[in-house]
């Protein structure tokens, strides 16, 4: 158990500093995890943890970087605790920095609680299975891979593309249908760019989302150790909105590939046994610590959605970061370099998209019952359409069958109508179904396989027009 | 620390042997430790932390802590069990979910509230339910090992055999008149060879590291039905049999897992959640009380025991979660079912063992694996197999395990440690591929890849149970779907039209098996699972079609011509006729198909 006795003890004992740790010697009674202040040479106060606690002597990670210390002067704090954030109601609208200070220059803000910020896992037996249809407004998401509460749905994105525009139009969009409920937005910057986090707070300000929303600020210019502590601090402050205050939060978490790259560096000062392309072995078990905080628990009100975003090096994803994330969230949103040469937006790419949790979330009652069937059909229309680009690279189109071109027409059209889609443009789910059947009906009705014959009665334009005609 | 109807002997531990040296995660090196064993449990610091011995040198011993160890520190106390990591078996474990080390979800919930807190001690099995037993052994029998002194009907569909642990051996002086008894009671009792006297109860208990004995491992012989049509068909796995599913994310080794939880003929279901999505398990825990049994008519949880450690609880309960699973397993098996095991994903059991290794800065293999990750992969394939279980009698007593591991090969790259140590020992492969998962193609199982080594096995099963036909049927369509794939490297090139007719209707006669005989849907109501006769009627139907329009574009009708047949369309609906009905329908759909292909050349000759 922990002692308050090190709590005086000011211990000037700094054996090593290498990276982002740092050994304290002659130490007694210093627990796993617990936080460590360090007074630099110069006076200024740095965050700590212990990574490894033995009987004389503790590895601590030094969150704010360790320039300037040394193994003379540098002093240094065990005081006696975990780390632990403080949340109260009065946190929406402010901005924090990765250990927890305001950034927004408003005063500290009076804790109702402070709650470790580790966390604890969800009993599996207590969670209650996410089916509520959010309705994002992007029809590749509700149509395709829709999103439904208590998810964690990552966006795979790769530098140059608009995966911020697309995190900010679901953040605007999104909301249940029939239901008017207390809703915000945690927002946490893992070394993203000072442009990139104004584009957030100021779309946030616009919209007038900012005065429910917690923005958790760790730059790219910020110690890049931060980034172990900043998402787990904006987690532990969704927890208490969701399951204490009841509210439906959001958790929209970028970049995870700097978070990744800020464990290996650690791992790397610490001389482990590294894993694949040198990151940490137990990446995938401390992701999931993030990832798997995502969900609902039965009797309680609020919910947490994640949207994490992670750009994967080199577009490949197969890289671990995007990896080990699509063994751990519930599906994944893939943005594609070729469709954003076409110009489409959001350059959703379908194919390698999936939302797990869509089976739960739609048809009859929540969507429509139809939605299942189209949402097959598209990606096995748009899955041939694309296949078949390729052959006609090779044959021409002249050497396609008339099933062939239109299946290749569909295609192009998919792309130009479905999926690409304004910034501002919110499609109701009605809207992005009938856009759906309206693109179906340009392949012959015997091909709609995977439809069920009285859904193609009921809702194919040809036959809806047919139908009015006789009346 | 928390109690809650705890075992006997976790209550009456106090003996404070070592102190705690250091502590880097899950892994705590102990000092003044001499005299404990490997494999010994020990409980940490004042908290009482689950934790395992996993090195000995000197008087030091390096622990693996089941628990989260934040908070702990170095100079608290070391409590010893004496005890290897066992399980509680008994009635009362059908129904559960666990965590990996055999602590009820619902009652750590009771305890900690909605998250999972730490130094629970919460009793496997209640101890003060009541159970209706009848006895089967009488007093002056003769009785070792694994022979039944009663049985208490566990479930509706369980008959929960009580059995002599496997190290009593000695003649039954008193036995229990039939009646209700909690597992405190005892039972029975019992004259031991060396003339003490021991009484039994229902439960008893048995380390999950070491497998329980039985008499003799027999080749399988009869499958393990799924009801998924690429499986039972194409890859069979047999009773008794091992098989494995990997896959990258999203190819559907869950979903597949799942249905084969659902469906599959066997008698007990146990399932790992070994380090995967908390989500996935409460939808199991949802779904399965509320899905009927195809065979029995009663609820699926009523034979499924659950084991749940995801990815976000303690990495060394992970480790242990997979050997937790196949003893339970291995108990039930030892009263004569037939059990299935599904781990998922045994990557993430593999991964704990990386990273405990890591902690304790062993050698590293391949891909920083330990190098004895071989040797315990198979070690647990090694539990399953169909085998004549212990007891006294000389007639043989038959129960088997399955075991269906998904693997979760990094980049869907089948290269890995995992992936090759885990096929050099399954007899079974189902290959997962991304591509087939992309275009939406259901199970996305690789017909080309993927063997099964149980083919020639099971023949004698098929041909007696469901029909002579089915080796010769499944053969065919095999040719048939080897042959489309070579073709479609031409057709890459030239274009399908560029084929000569018998090509084309080659291609057609694949399509027709991959799109409505390999795809299967799991989310449809009848589709979900098609049984043994009703697979080998669509197949037939299949291979009859494929035959007559071969034999139409012979005579010279146009493929054209054939692709616009009408009956093309109640074909590709076969698969969702309703299970009761689908004999009748069949049948005059064949008909109807003959005589429409036999107008079709009767018109254009």
């Amino acid at each position: 158990m922990m002692s308050d006795v090190n709590k005086q003890i000011e211990y000037t004992s700094v054996g090593e500093v290498s990276g982002p740790l740092m050994v304290v010697e002659k130490v007694t009674g210093v627990s796993y995890g617990e936080v460590v202040q360090i007074k630099a040479p110069d006076g200024s106060l740095r965050l700590g943890q212990v990574l490894e606690a033995g009987m004389d002597s503790a590895v601590v990670q030094v969150f704010e970087g360790t320039r300037g210390l040394d193994t003379k002067l540098t002093s240094v704090r065990f005081i006696g605790e975990t780390m632990k954030v403080a949340v109260s109601k009065e946190m929406l609208g402010r901005v924090f920095s990765g250990t927890g200070k305001p950034l927004d220059g408003g005063p500290e803000i009076i804790p109702d609680k402070r709650i470790d910020i580790t966390g604890e896992p969800i009993n599996p037996s207590a969670r209650e299975f996410p089916r509520e249809f959010i309705q994002t407004g992007i029809s590749t998401i509700d149509g395709m891979n829709t999103l439904v509460r208590g998810q964690k749905l990552p966006i795979f994105s790769a530098s140059g593309l608009p995966h911020n525009e697309l995190a900010a139009q679901i953040a605007r969009q999104a909301k249940v249908l029939g239901k008017a409920e207390r809703f915000a937005v945690v927002f946490c910057a893992m070394g993203i760019t000072a442009e990139e986090a104004n584009f957030f707070v100021k779309d946030f300000e616009r919209t007038g989302a900012l005065e429910r929303a917690v923005l958790y600020m760790n730059l790219a210019d910020d110690p890049a150790i931060e980034r172990i502590i900043i998402p787990r601090m904006a987690l532990t402050t969704a927890e208490y909105l969701a399951f204490e205050l009841g509210m439906h939060v959001l958790v929209i978490l970028t970049d995870l590939t700097n978070y990744c790259e800020a464990l290996r560096e650690i791992a790397a000062a610490r001389e482990e046994v590294p894993g694949r392309r040198g990151y940490p072995g137990y990446m995938y078990t401390d992701l999931s610590t993030i990832y798997e905080r995502a969900g609902r628990i039965i009797g309680k009100e609020g919910t947490i959605t994640q949207i994490p975003i992670l750009t994967m090096p080199d577009d490949d994803i197969t890289h671990p970061i995007p990896d080990l994330t699509g063994y751990i969230t519930e599906g994944q949103i893939v943005l594609s370099r070729s469709l954003h040469r076409k110009g489409i937006r959001p350059p959703v790419d379908v194919l390698p998209c999936l939302s797990r949790l869509m089976k739960q979330g739609i048809g009859t009652g929540r969507t429509r019952e139809d939605h299942d069937d189209v949402s097959n059909q598209l990606y096995a229309g748009y899955a041939e359409g694309c296949d078949l680009r390729d052959l006609v690279a090779v044959v021409g189109e002249e050497a396609l069958t008339e099933r062939d071109r239109k299946l290749l027409k569909f295609a192009d059209i998919f792309e130009d109508q479905f999926i690409r889609q304004g910034a501002d443009e919110n499609r109701t789910i009605e809207e992005t179904l009938g856009l759906a059947w309206e693109l179906m009906s340009t392949l012959p009705k015997e091909e709609l396989k995977r439809i069920e014959v009285e859904y193609i009665d009921r809702y194919h334009p040809d036959v809806k027009k047919a139908s009015k005609a006789s009346k | 620390m928390t109690e809650s109807s705890a075992t006997p002997e976790l209550r009456t531990i106090d003996t404070e042997a070592g102190t705690i040296g250091n502590v880097a995660g899950p892994v705590v090196k102990g000092i003044n430790m001499r005299g404990c064993r490997m494999y010994d449990v020990v409980q940490v610091s004042d908290e009482r932390l689950i934790g395992e011995i996993i090195e000995l040198d000197g008087d030091k011993a390096t622990i693996q802590v089941y628990e989260e160890t934040d908070g702990v520190t170095p100079g608290g106390p070391i409590y010893l069990t004496n005890l290897p990591l066992s399980v509680e078996l008994g009635p009362g474990l059908i129904g559960k979910i666990y965590d990996g080390i055999q602590r009820p979800l619902p009652n750590i919930k009771e305890v900690t509230g909605d998250f999972i807190g730490r130094g629970v001690h919460v009793s496997p099995i209640e101890h003060d339910a009541k159970w209706k037993f009848t006895p089967l052994a009488m007093v002056g029998d003769k009785i070792s090992g694994g022979d039944f002194l009663g049985e208490v009907p566990e479930t509706t569909v369980v008959m929960h055999k009580i059995m002599t642990p496997p190290d009593v051996e000695g003649e039954v002086t008193w036995i229990a008149p039939a009646g209700e008894y909690t597992l405190e009671e005892s039972i029975a009792k019992v004259k031991l060879v060396d003339g003490t006297e021991r009484e039994l109860t229902m439960a008893q208990k048995w380390p999950v590291r070491r497998g329980r004995p039985f008499k003799k491992k027999f080749d399988p012989e009869k499958p393990l039905i799924t009801g998924q049509r690429i499986l039972d068909t194409f890859f069979p796995i047999a009773k008794g049999g091992t098989a494995a599913i990997p896959g990258g994310f999203g190819t559907g080794k869950t979903i597949t897992q799942h249905q084969l939880a659902k469906w599959c003929d066997a008698e007990i279901i146990v399932y790992v959640g070994c380090g995967e999505r908390g989500n996935e398990m409460t939808e199991v825990l949802q779904e399965f009380p509320e899905l009927l049994d195809p065979r029995t008519g009663q609820p699926l949880m009523n034979r499924t025991i659950l084991i749940a450690n995801t990815s976000n609880m303690p990495v060394a309960a992970r480790e242990a979660s997979v050997y937790t699973g196949i003893t339970l397993a291995e108990y039930y098996r030892d009263m004569g079912y037939n059990v299935a095991l599904m781990a998922d994903s045994t990557s993430r059991w593999a991964e704990a063992m990386r990273e405990i290794s890591g902690r304790l800065e062993e050698m590293p293999g391949e891909e920083g694996y330990p190098a004895y990750l071989a040797s315990r992969l198979a070690d647990f394939y090694e539990r399953a197999g169909f085998v004549d279980t212990i007891h006294s009698d000389d007639e043989q007593r038959d129960g088997s395990i399955s075991v269906i591991g998904a693997v979760s090969p990094p980049g869907g790259d089948f290269s890995e440690p995992v992936t090759q140590n885990t096929l050099r020992i399954v007899k079974v492969f189902w290959a997962l591929d991304a591509d087939l998962a992309d275009r939406r193609h259901f199970p996305s199982i690789n017909w080309l890849r993927s063997y099964s080594l149980y083919l020639d096995q099971m023949v004698p099963w098929w041909s007696q149970e469901v029909s002579g036909e089915w080796p010769k049927l499944r053969e065919r369509a095999m040719v048939l779907l080897q042959k489309e794939a070579e073709l479609q490297e031409i057709v890459q090139l030239v274009g399908p039209d560029a084929l000569p007719p018998k090509e084309q209707v080659d291609l057609e006669g694949a399509r027709v098996i991959r799109e409505n005989f390999l795809q299967q849907n799991a989310f449809h109501k009848v589709d979900t699972y098609c049984p043994p006769k009703k697979q080998v009627m669509m197949l037939n139907i299949m291979l009859d079609y494929y035959d007559m329009i071969q034999g139409a574009a012979s005579k010279g009708v146009s493929v054209e011509r054939i692709k616009s047949l009408k009956c093309r369309e109640p074909i590709g609906r076969m698969a969702t006729a309703s299970n009761e009905k689908f004999q009748s329908l069949f049948t005059k759909l064949h008909k109807e198909m003959r005589e429409e292909v036999r107008d079709l050349t009767g018109g254009g000759a």
